[in-house]
């Protein structure tokens, strides 16, 4: 059973060899189709349209599905490698390990926003950016520029303490634990992370950015948590709902897997510590 | 790394000068649009569609108006930056994001394309598919 890490706590080794299987995956083309598939949702995704990914309910359970998904693909490169999470209620400043130039690199340079260290800065020549909104080729970040700061845990814990999943009108809108999490509402946790990093992560195609995986493994770590702490509340809404994914309607783009199918991941992965 | 520079230039925020509730509500745990019951921001998010607007912002064009075809994704308003078009929605809340500047909020559709420019520092928008 695959063990998902915060990834402050990685070995040098498992650093290299996530690295090593990310820019194996960008070689192949296969990181690519993963970006292309976020971007098209996010586009597609509407507060008064048919809604998958984002600003709605399914927004947890498709980005487990996404993740899950992700994950295999690395480890078909290398069977060792699991998603690590990054929990940036604790790393977070741009000093942060996660930023060395051992493992993601670190902030832009203020000329372009271009990340100049570590193994995606384009001078190291296996991250070109293929699937874009604009002319730029390498990764940027601009940590902390847009937004100051991070999520704090007391934020988290006030979201992590509302007992109902998701509420009507089911989008950007709602009340609920669901939409404080995504942050179109609220204290604004998810949200406010990808304007945090700045660069791609604030775009349509963050995922060009691989901080995006170990942000959204935290994310699924904090719905995990929430279930634990109100096991009466279940997924919603159960049935019947227009637009929306309902707890046992498939899911686009995959059409085999429903909310319901991704209510436990522990039959895909575990934690290394307790939700 | 390169913050005396940085610190020189105006940032996003002050360039832009108007955004909607996500930065203002970063720091309090209730924003504004948090304390709005939500039946009422979907009610009252009916939308009277924004006006016109075209425009030279730090040596771009940048223009916006009602735009039917685009009602799905824009909310019947269209976007474009030196003739490029901006794919812009619209939340139920009434305010705006684009491709762009995806995940936080806007007041209108001109602040959506102005952050854009200040967000693309002089790279063209190239279409999505």
């Amino acid at each position: 059973m695959a063990v998902r890490k915060n990834q402050a706590d990685l070995t040098a080794t498992e650093k290299r060899r996530l690295v090593d299987a990310l820019l194996q995956l960008k070689r192949s083309g296969r990181y690519d189709t993963f970006v292309s598939t976020h971007n098209a949702f996010i586009m597609s995704d509407t507060d008064t349209g048919d809604r998958v990914g984002h600003r709605s309910p399914s927004f947890l359970p498709w980005h487990r599905r996404f993740l899950i998904e992700f994950e295999q693909a690395l480890q078909s490169v290398d069977p060792s490698v699991t998603l690590p999470y990054w929990d940036w209620t604790v790393d977070r400043t741009p000093t942060a390990s996660l930023w060395a130039a051992d493992f993601l690199g670190g902030t832009g340079r203020s000329r372009d926003g271009q990340v100049m260290d570590g193994p995606f800065a384009q001078s190291a020549g296996g991250w070109p950016l293929n699937v874009r909104v604009d002319g730029r080729t390498y990764l940027r970040r601009a940590l902390g520029a847009s937004v100051a700061q991070l999520p704090t845990r007391a934020e988290v814990d006030s979201v992590l303490a509302m007992a109902t999943y998701d509420m009507a009108p089911w989008n950007s809108a709602s009340d609920g634990f669901r939409n404080h999490l995504e942050g179109w509402r609220g204290v604004n946790l998810h949200n406010r992370v990808h304007v945090w990093v700045g660069g791609q992560m604030a775009t349509g195609a963050s995922p060009n950015d691989p901080v995006f995986w170990m942000h959204h493994a935290f994310v699924d770590k904090l719905w995990s948590q929430w279930q634990a702490k109100h096991p009466a509340s279940p997924y919603l809404p159960a049935a019947g709902t227009r637009d929306v994914v309902d707890l046992h309607d498939t899911m686009r783009p995959w059409n085999n897997v429903t909310p319901a199918d991704m209510l436990d991941h522990r039959g895909y992965y575990t934690y290394d510590t307790a939700a | 790394m390169s913050q005396p520079s940085r610190l020189s230039r105006p940032t996003r925020r002050q360039a832009i000068g108007v955004t909607a509730g996500t930065l203002a509500g970063l720091a309090l745990a209730g924003s504004a649009h948090a304390a709005v019951p939500s039946g009422q921001l979907d009610t009252h998010a009916a939308h009277d569609v924004p006006e016109a607007f075209d425009e030279v912002f730090q040596g771009r064009r940048i223009q916006g108006a009602p735009a039917a075809g685009h009602l799905h994704h824009g909310g019947g308003y269209g976007v474009r930056i030196d003739g490029q078009e901006l794919h812009v929605m619209r939340n139920a809340d009434g305010t705006w994001i684009s491709v762009v500047n995806h995940y936080e909020t806007f007041a209108t559709p001109r602040a959506v394309a102005r952050a854009a420019v200040v967000e693309l520092q002089g790279a063209s928008l190239v279409p999505l598919a």
